[in-house]
C-alpha cells in the first residue's frame, strides 16, 4: 500500500513541534523518542507500520484543541487514535505525522437513567460504557467484536456495527451527541440528549468520517435496559442456498432476532478443530439469538424452528441453559482464532444484499481455487455483512500480494452484486484503492467536497478513504 | 417544470438561470418562504425494488407515500419510523411523497423506539446544485464505505440537492398492538411515567403525554407495545403492575388510531395559531412548557417521544413565542421549529433554530459546495 512521502520541511520541524506541544502539554503526554513512538506504528492491520514523528496524549478537549491549534499552525499532520484496533488502518501513521491518542480521557461525565442517556469521554472503551451503567440493568448497545479494548472514539469513526445490529443498529443509531474539535482547534458541539438535529445532520457526516473530519472528544450515547435474557439456537443445513433461504423466511415472518450468524463448512471445521463446540460437520451453520422474558423467547423460538423445520435441517439445536447457549456461541466467538491457529488470515469485510449470499459463496469458493487459497466465511446474515478469512503465509515471500488481490476481488464482487466494500470496518488504508470501483468520481468527488470544509488543509489522518490519486490536487493545495 | 427523467432534471438544474423552489408532494410547506420557478418530483415514481426477505426498499423520489405503503403492506411490512402526514395540521393537499418526508427527516411516535426516518435511509441519488447526479450510501444495511451523506441529505429540506431515488431497510408489521392509556396526569407526572415506561425491558413503541383539553377534557399519558401477541400481553400486564398502573387497555384499531392522532398532530388542526417543533431532552419538556406560560404566552401541549418532542400550540401574536421559546432551548439545549405559521410571520421568524457560530459557519460552507449558485431553496433553512 502506497504511502504518501513524508514532508521533509515537517520532519525538520520535529524539535520546534516539541517544544512548542511541551508548552501545552505535561511532558509524559508528548512522546518523541523515536524508541518510544515505536509503540504507535500500526493499529490491528499490523502488516503497515511507520512510527509517527511524535504521539500525544492529551486529557481534555481543551488539550486537544491546543495541540490541533498548533499542528495546524505549523502544517504538520495529525492521525487521531482511539484504541488502535482498526483492521482497515485507519491509525497508521505518516512518518510526519503526529498521532494524538485519546486514550487517557476515559471519564464517565454525565449518566442520565430518567433520559436514557450517557456522556462520556472517547478514549473510554465500548464494553466499559455498558460497565458503567450495568448496575442498572442499563447497556449500550453497538458490540463490536473488539469491544473489550476498542475506544468510543474509534467506534464513531468508522461507525462501528457488531453482531446484535439487526435490532439495535449501529454507532450512528445509537450517537446523539458530540463535541468535537475541528482541525483549526475550533470546538463545536453537535446534538445532545435531545433526538434529530435543528438543521443540517452533521452529526450524521461526523460518524463514520474516519477522524477525517474532527477529533471527537466527547460523546453523548443512547442507553437502553437490558432486555430480561436471551437465547441462541443453532441449525446446520447441507446446502447455503438453504440457510440463506432460511434466514429470509425468518426475517420475513416479523420475528426480529437480535442477531443471526452465519458460518460455512471451513469455519466450522476450523473450529471444532480449535475450540470443539461440538457443531454439526454441515455446509451452512447458523445461530439465531432471540432476547425477552422466558415466555417470550419461547414464542419467538417456537415461530423459528418451524421456519427452520421447514428447511429440513441437519441439526437443530435450542439451549436450555446458560451453559448451552454459551456452548453454542462457543465456535463463533472462537472463529476468527481458529482459523489464525491455521494461518495467518485477512478478513474481509464486504457487504451483500442478503438474497446473493449463494451465489456470492460459491464465487468466493471458485476464486479459492484460483488463487490457492483457503478461505471461511464468517457473516452476519441478517443484514449481508461478510467476513471472508482469506488464509495465506506472511513469510512465503508473495503470498501477502497474493491475499490482497484475492480480497480486492471479493470486494469488487461484493460491489458487483449491490453491496458495498466494507459494512463496519472502515475504508482506512485497506480498500482506499478500491473506492473508485464503488463510486464514480463526482460521487467521490463530493465527499472530498465535504472534507474541503471541515479540514481545507488535509491535515486529519492523510493518505485514508480516498485514493491518493483522487486527492492529490488537494492535499497540495 | 415536471421532469420525466433523473437527466431531464439534472438538466434543468444545470441550465438554471434563478433559484428553483423543490416540491415533492407539496403537502409539508414549511420553512421560509422561497421564491423561485418551482420543480416538482412527483414524475420521478415507483417502486424500483421490493426484497421483503432482505427488508429492502428502492424507490423513487416522487412515488407517494400512501403508493409504498401500500406495496409494504401486501408484504406485511411497513416503514417503521411512521412518518407524520403533515396535511391535517399545515391545510396542505396533495400526495406525501418519498422524497418530501425524506427532505424533512419526517418521523413519527416510533422514533422513540426503532429511530428516525435518516435511520432508515440506506442510500440516496440525487442532482446538486450543479447539476451534477450523485449517489451516496446503497441498499445494504450495513455500509460504512465513504462519508455518510445520507444522512446529511435526510432534512435538508431539498437545500442540498433534488433527491431522486433512496433505499430504506423495512420492518415487518407485528402481529399485536396494545396501548395503555392512563388520565388526569399532570405533565411532569405524565413524563414521569413515561420515562420509567421508556427506562424498562419492554420495548416500548410509544410514548406520549396529551394535556388536558387536548384530546379530550381529561390529560391522557399513552404507552404502546407492539410485537408477537403473547409478548404483548407479558409486558402489558408487567407494565400494568409497574409504571402504569392502573391505565386503560386500548387495543387493535382503537390502539392505531390514537397514535394517528399523536403522529399528525391532529388534535391541533382545527385550531388558530401558530405550531412550534421542540426536540429536547424529555425531562426539560415539562419545565419548558411551564416557563413558557409563566411569560404570559397561552400554549396548548401534546409530549411525544417520552417528552423529547413538544408540539406547543401557541396564539399567533407577536413573533409567537419565538424569543422566549428560542432563548429556553438555547439554554437547556434542542431546537424550535415553527412547524405552522403565517407566511407573514415566517418571513420575520426564522423557522429552524439559528444555530451557534462555529456551526452555522459549516453548514454555510457545505451548501456551497453541494450548491455553489445557491439556487436551490435558497433561505428555506435561513
Amino acid at each position: 500500500m502506497e504511502m504518501p512521502l513524508p514532508d521533509p520541511a515537517v520532519l525538520a520541524q520535529k524539535p520546534r513541534l516539541v517544544e512548542r506541544l511541551l508548552q501545552v502539554l505535561p511532558p509524559e503526554a508528548v512522546i518523541h523518542d523515536e524508541m518510544e513512538t515505536r509503540a504507535y506504528e500500526c493499529d490491528a492491520l499490523t502488516a503497515y507500520r511507520c512510527p509517527p514523528l511524535v504521539a500525544v496524549l492529551p486529557s481534555s478537549t481543551a488539550e486537544v484543541a491546543a495541540v490541533l491549534k498548533i499542528c495546524h499552525d505549523m502544517g504538520v499532520p495529525v492521525v487521531p487514535r482511539g484504541s488502535g484496533t482498526s483492521l482497515a488502518g485507519g491509525a497508521l501513521p505518516t512518518a510526519d505525522s503526529v498521532i494524538l491518542g485519546v486514550a487517557r480521557m476515559n471519564d464517565v461525565l454525565e449518566t442520565d437513567y430518567e433520559n436514557r442517556v450517557i456522556r462520556v469521554q472517547t478514549g473510554r472503551t465500548n464494553l466499559s460504557v455498558t460497565g458503567a451503567v450495568e448496575e442498572e440493568d442499563f447497556f449500550y448497545a453497538p458490540d463490536p467484536s473488539s469491544q473489550l479494548a476498542c475506544a468510543i472514539a474509534g467506534n464513531i469513526g468508522m461507525n462501528s456495527g457488531g453482531a446484535h445490529c439487526l435490532k439495535y443498529g449501529v454507532t450512528t443509531n445509537n450517537l446523539m451527541g458530540v463535541t468535537m474539535v475541528l482541525m483549526d482547534g475550533t470546538v463545536v458541539e453537535l446534538g445532545g440528549a435531545h433526538l434529530d438535529p435543528g438543521g443540517l445532520d452533521l452529526l450524521g457526516v461526523i460518524c463514520g468520517s474516519e477522524g477525517q473530519l474532527g477529533v471527537v472528544t466527547e460523546a453523548t450515547l443512547r442507553i437502553l435496559h437490558k432486555p430480561e435474557g436471551a437465547r441462541p439456537v443453532l441449525m446446520g443445513f447441507d446446502s447455503n442456498e438453504v440457510a440463506g433461504e432460511c434466514v429470509s423466511d425468518i426475517i420475513r415472518a416479523g420475528v426480529l432476532p437480535v442477531a443471526i450468524e452465519f458460518m460455512d463448512r471451513p469455519v466450522i471445521r476450523a473450529t471444532e478443530a480449535f475450540a470443539g463446540a461440538g457443531y454439526p460437520d454441515c455446509e451452512a451453520l447458523l445461530i439465531v439469538e432471540v432476547e425477552g422474558s422466558e415466555a417470550e423467547i419461547a414464542e419467538q423460538l417456537g415461530l423459528i424452528l418451524e421456519i427452520a423445520r421447514r428447511h429440513n435441517p441437519v441439526e437443530l439445536r435450542e439451549s436450555t441453559s446458560a451453559e448451552e447457549s454459551a456452548r453454542i456461541w462457543l465456535g463463533r466467538k472462537s472463529a476468527f482464532g481458529a482459523m489464525g491457529q491455521i494461518n495467518d488470515y485477512m478478513c474481509l469485510d464486504g457487504t451483500i444484499p442478503v438474497s446473493q449470499l449463494p451465489y456470492v459463496l460459491r464465487r468466493i469458493g471458485e476464486m479459492s481455487q484460483q488463487y490457492g487459497l483457503g478461505v471461511g466465511n464468517v457473516f452476519h446474515a441478517g443484514d449481508g455483512n461478510m467476513h471472508p478469512l482469506i488464509l495465506f503465509d506472511a513469510n512465503k515471500p508473495g503470498d501477502l500480494e497474493l491475499c490482497e488481490a484475492f480480497g480486492a476481488d471479493v470486494l469488487k464482487l461484493c460491489v458487483e452484486v449491490g453491496g458495498c466494500l466494507t459494512g463496519e470496518h472502515g475504508v482506512g488504508i485497506e480498500k482506499r484503492d478500491l473506492m473508485v470501483d464503488q463510486f464514480a468520481p463526482d460521487d467521490l468527488d463530493i465527499q472530498m467536497a465535504v472534507k474541503d470544509v471541515f479540514d481545507p488543509q488535509w491535515l486529519l489522518n492523510p493518505a485514508k478513504v480516498f485514493p491518493l490519486a483522487a486527492s492529490l490536487g488537494r492535499r497540495a493545495g | 417544470m415536471r421532469p420525466e427523467s433523473e437527466a431531464e432534471l439534472a438538466e434543468i438544474v444545470a441550465g438554471a438561470k434563478g433559484p428553483l423552489v423543490v416540491r415533492g408532494g407539496g403537502t409539508r410547506a414549511f420553512g421560509a418562504p422561497v421564491m423561485g420557478e418551482v420543480v416538482e418530483t412527483a414524475a420521478l415514481s415507483g417502486v424500483v425494488l421490493h426484497e421483503p426477505g432482505a427488508l429492502t426498499l428502492v424507490v423513487k423520489a416522487g412515488t407517494p407515500v400512501a403508493e409504498v405503503e401500500a406495496v409494504l403492506a401486501a408484504e406485511g411490512q411497513r416503514l417503521p419510523f411512521e412518518p407524520m402526514d403533515h396535511r391535517a395540521l399545515l391545510g396542505t393537499r396533495g400526495a406525501p411523497t418519498m422524497g418530501g418526508m425524506v427532505a424533512a427527516n419526517v418521523s413519527g411516535p416510533r422514533r422513540v423506539q426503532v429511530g428516525a426516518c435518516r435511520d432508515f435511509l440506506l442510500g440516496v441519488r440525487f442532482v446538486d446544485g450543479a447539476g451534477r447526479v450523485l449517489k451516496n450510501g446503497g441498499r445494504v444495511m450495513k455500509n460504512v464505505t465513504g462519508y455518510d451523506l445520507v444522512k446529511l441529505m435526510a432534512g435538508s429540506h431539498g437545500t442540498l440537492g433534488v433527491l431522486t431515488e433512496l433505499s430504506f431497510k423495512v420492518l415487518a408489521v407485528p402481529q399485536a398492538e396494545v396501548t395503555l392509556v392512563g388520565r388526569g396526569q399532570d405533565a411532569a407526572t405524565g413524563v414521569r411515567v413515561l420515562s420509567a415506561a421508556l427506562g424498562s425491558p419492554y420495548d416500548v413503541s410509544g410514548a406520549a403525554h396529551l394535556e388536558a383539553g387536548v384530546a379530550e377534557d381529561a390529560s391522557q399519558t399513552r404507552v404502546r407495545l407492539e410485537g408477537l401477541a403473547g409478548s404483548v400481553a407479558y409486558r402489558r400486564d408487567a407494565l400494568l403492575k409497574g409504571a402504569c398502573a392502573g391505565f386503560e387497555v386500548v387495543e387493535g384499531m382503537e390502539s392505531a388510531a390514537l397514535w394517528r392522532e399523536v403522529r399528525d398532530v391532529t388534535p391541533f388542526a382545527a385550531r388558530e395559531g401558530a405550531v412550534w417543533r421542540l426536540s429536547v431532552k424529555p425531562s426539560d419538556a415539562p419545565g419548558l412548557t411551564a416557563a413558557v406560560r409563566a411569560q404570559g404566552i397561552a400554549a396548548q401541549a401534546i409530549y411525544d417521544w417520552g417528552g423529547g418532542l413538544i408540539w406547543l400550540l401557541v396564539d399567533e401574536v407577536g413573533d409567537a413565542g419565538a424569543t422566549i421559546l428560542r432563548q429556553q432551548v438555547a439554554v437547556l439545549g434542542g431546537h424550535a421549529t415553527l412547524v405552522r405559521g403565517s407566511e407573514a410571520l415566517r418571513r420575520v421568524v426564522p423557522v429552524f433554530q439559528p444555530e451557534p457560530a462555529p456551526v452555522a459557519a459549516l453548514t454555510r460552507a457545505l451548501r456551497g459546495k453541494f450548491d455553489p449558485r445557491g439556487i436551490l431553496n435558497p433561505g428555506l433553512m435561513g
